[in-house]
C-alpha cells in the first residue's frame, strides 16, 4: 500500500519527580494517501501527543515522523491541524479567520496573484460549504460551538492540505451538533479526498466517520489494535447506518477493547464497604 | 426574594451602576460638608469643600494651576510612555521565548522590589534636577511592574491560537506579531491603563523631592505655608485627571476591541 504518513518506532517520554513516565512507547503504523484514521483510546494513552507529534508542535523522545519518506522537521501547511476550542483568532471575523493563512509569507512567497485570488475564492466556496455565509462577518464570540469548529476546519482545510490532523475536534460540541458536524466531515472526505488523523474518544464517532480505527491503550502509551471499518461510501453514510446491527456490534467490540485497556473498572466491594459504612454509622447514632 | 441584583455576580443596568456611583461620590462630599459646616474639625485640618472650590478658583485664575496641572501632566506622559516604548517590545519577547524570561523574569521580580522612592537621591546625583529626574523617578517606579505585568499578557494567550498558526506555516515572527501581540493587545492596553495610575503616585513622590513646578510641588509648597485648602485641590485635581484618562481610555478599549471584554 502507498503510504504517505509513516510513524516508525514513536517513543515519548517526560521526566517526573516520580522518574520517567513513557507516554508513547514504540508506536509505529502507516497511513494511506485519502485514508481517514481515526485513533480511541482511554485517557492517558498519549493519543493527543502522538497526533501533536505527527503535527510537529512536539519532538518524540525517538522515533521518527515520515511524510513522502521525508522524516519532518517541526510544524508544516502540508499538516493542518484542528483543535478542540480556543484556536480561533477572536479579533478576526469568520472569513478572515479562514483565510488567515493568506497573511503568512510562506503562503504569499512565490505565489502569484491568480492564486492568491483563488485561494481567496476558494475561501468564500469553503464558507458556503460550512454554511457559516450568514455569518462572514461575525466575530467568534458570537458563535455557537460548533460554527467555530466549521471555521476552524475551513480555515485548515484552505490550502488543501495533505494531511488533516483532529484533535478530539468535536469533544466540546453537544451530541447533535456533532451529529452534522460528522456529516459535514464526511462531505469533506467525498469531494476533497484529504488524508485524516483523527483523535476522539467518542468510539461511535471513529466508526461512522474512519476507514480504520486504532486502538490505543495506556501505560505507557501503545498501539493495542487496529480495526479495518467496511462502511459505504462517506457519502452513503446516514445517521440510521449508526443503528444497524453491524454497525452497533463493531462500535461494541472496539468499545470493549478500549475498555479492557483502561485499567479502570468499578470497584463493587469498596462501593459495599462504603454503603455497609453509611448504614454502621446511622445505626450508631441512632 | 431577593433582588437579583443581589445574587453574588449578579447583574446591573448600566444607569443602575451610574447611579450608584454618583451616589457615592455625592454621599462623600455630602458627609465632608456636615463634618466642616457643623465644625466638628478644625478647618485647619480639614477645610471645608467652599474653601477648596474658592480656592481652586483662585488657583485656576492667576493661571498657576494650569500651568502645574500641564506640566505634571507632561512628566507624567513622558515617564509612563518610556516605560511602555521599552516595556511592550521586551515583554512580547518575554512572553514568546522561554530563555528570554529566564534571563529577565528573577531579575525583573527583584527590580520590582526595590522601592522607586529610595532612588529618587541617586536619580537626583545622576540626572540632576531637571526635568529629566522627575521621568526617571517615574520610569522606575512603573516599568518592572509593568514589563512583568505585560509578559504575564503575553503569557495568557491560549496555547492553541498559537499552535494553529504554527501548523498553518506561520514563521516564528509571524506568530509573534499576528498572534501573541494581536490576542494579548487588549489585555495589554489595560495593563497600561492600570500602570498609568501608578505614574501618578511616582510623579507626586519626584516633585515633593526635586521640582519647583507641578501638582507635587504646589501640594509641597501649601504644606509650608499651611495652605490645606491648596493642598486638597492639589489632590482633588490629581484625582480627576486620573479618573479622567482612565474614563478615557477605557471607553478607547471599547471601541478598538469591541471582541474583547474589560478586565476591571
Amino acid at each position: 500500500m502507498n503510504q504517505t504518513l509513516i510513524v516508525q518506532g514513536l517513543c515519548k517520554w517526560f521526566s517526573t519527580s516520580a522518574g520517567r513516565f513513557d507516554a508513547l512507547s514504540d508506536v509505529s503504523f502507516g497511513v494511506a494517501a485519502g485514508e481517514f484514521v481515526a485513533i480511541v483510546g482511554a485517557s492517558g494513552c498519549g493519543k493527543s501527543t502522538l497526533l501533536r507529534i505527527i503535527a510537529g508542535l512536539e519532538q518524540p523522545s525517538s522515533g521518527e515522523v515520515l511524510v513522502d519518506r521525508r522524516a519532518i522537521a517541526g510544524p508544516g501547511c502540508d499538516r493542518a491541524m484542528v483543535f478542540q476550542d480556543y484556536s480561533l483568532y477572536p479579533w478576526l471575523t469568520v472569513l478572515e479567520n479562514i483565510r488567515f493563512s493568506l497573511r503568512l509569507g510562506s503562503r504569499r512567497r512565490g505565489a502569484n496573484s491568480a492564486q492568491v485570488q483563488n485561494a481567496a475564492e476558494r475561501s468564500v466556496l469553503l464558507m458556503e460549504l460550512m454554511g457559516l455565509t450568514r455569518v462572514r462577518d461575525a466575530h467568534p464570540h458570537e458563535l455557537s460551538g460548533g460554527m467555530r469548529q466549521r471555521v476552524a476546519i475551513a480555515r485548515a482545510l484552505l490550502s488543501k492540505p495533505q494531511f488533516l490532523l483532529m484533535d478530539e475536534p468535536f469533544g466540546a460540541l453537544d451530541a447533535q451538533t456533532r451529529e452534522v458536524m460528522h456529516d459535514l466531515i464526511l462531505h469533506i472526505v467525498a469531494l476533497e479526498r484529504p488524508t485524516i488523523v483523527f483523535i476522539t474518544h467518542d468510539v461511535e464517532e471513529a466508526v461512522y466517520l474512519a476507514d480504520r480505527i486504532i486502538v490505543m491503550a495506556p501505560g505507557p502509551g501503545r498501539i493495542d489494535s487496529v480495526w479495518p471499518i467496511a462502511l459505504p461510501p462517506a457519502l452513503e453514510r446516514t445517521q440510521d447506518l449508526k443503528r444497524s446491527p453491524a454497525f452497533l456490534e463493531t462500535v461494541h467490540e472496539i468499545l470493549g477493547r478500549v475498555r479492557a485497556t483502561s485499567g479502570l473498572q468499578s470497584d463493587l466491594d469498596a462501593l459495599r464497604r462504603l454503603t455497609g459504612h453509611a448504614v454502621r454509622a446511622v445505626t450508631t447514632i441512632m | 426574594m431577593r433582588s437579583p441584583v443581589w445574587t453574588i455576580r449578579g447583574s446591573l443596568t448600566r444607569k443602575l451602576y451610574w447611579s450608584i456611583a454618583a451616589a457615592s461620590f455625592c454621599l462623600w462630599i455630602v458627609a465632608w460638608w456636615a463634618a466642616t459646616a457643623l465644625q466638628l474639625v478644625d478647618p485647619l485640618f480639614l477645610p471645608g469643600p467652599g474653601a477648596v472650590v474658592r480656592r481652586f478658583d483662585l488657583w485656576l485664575r492667576d493661571g498657576g494651576l494650569l500651568k502645574d496641572a500641564g506640566i505634571s501632566i507632561f512628566r507624567v506622559t513622558a515617564g509612563f510612555l518610556l516605560s511602555a516604548a521599552v516595556a511592550l517590545p521586551l515583554s512580547l519577547f518575554i512572553g514568546a521565548y522561554r530563555p528570554v524570561r529566564a534571563f529577565f523574569e528573577p531579575l525583573l521580580e527583584f527590580a520590582r522590589y526595590l522601592p522607586a522612592v529610595a532612588f529618587v537621591p541617586m536619580v537626583l546625583l545622576w540626572t540632576g534636577i531637571g526635568e529629566s529626574s522627575k521621568i526617571l523617578v517615574i520610569w522606575i517606579g512603573t516599568f518592572f511592574q509593568m514589563v512583568i505585568m505585560l509578559s504575564e499578557d503575553v503569557g495568557r494567550v491560549p496555547m492553541p491560537q498559537v499552535e494553529a498558526a504554527r501548523t498553518l506555516g506561520a514563521s516564528g515572527r509571524e506568530v509573534v506579531i499576528l498572534v501573541l501581540l494581536r490576542s494579548a493587545m487588549p489585555a495589554m492596553f489595560d495593563t497600561l491603563r492600570i500602570t498609568l495610575g501608578w505614574a501618578w503616585t511616582y510623579l507626586v513622590v519626584a516633585e515633593l523631592v526635586a521640582a519647583n513646578s507641578g501638582l507635587g510641588y504646589a501640594i509641597l509648597k501649601a504644606q509650608r505655608f499651611l495652605q490645606t485648602d491648596r493642598i486638597f485641590v492639589g489632590i482633588i485635581v490629581i484625582g480627576l485627571i486620573g479618573l479622567g484618562t482612565d474614563q478615557a481610555l477605557r471607553w478607547v478599549h471599547r471601541r478598538l476591541f469591541p471582541w474583547a471584554g474589560v478586565r476591571s
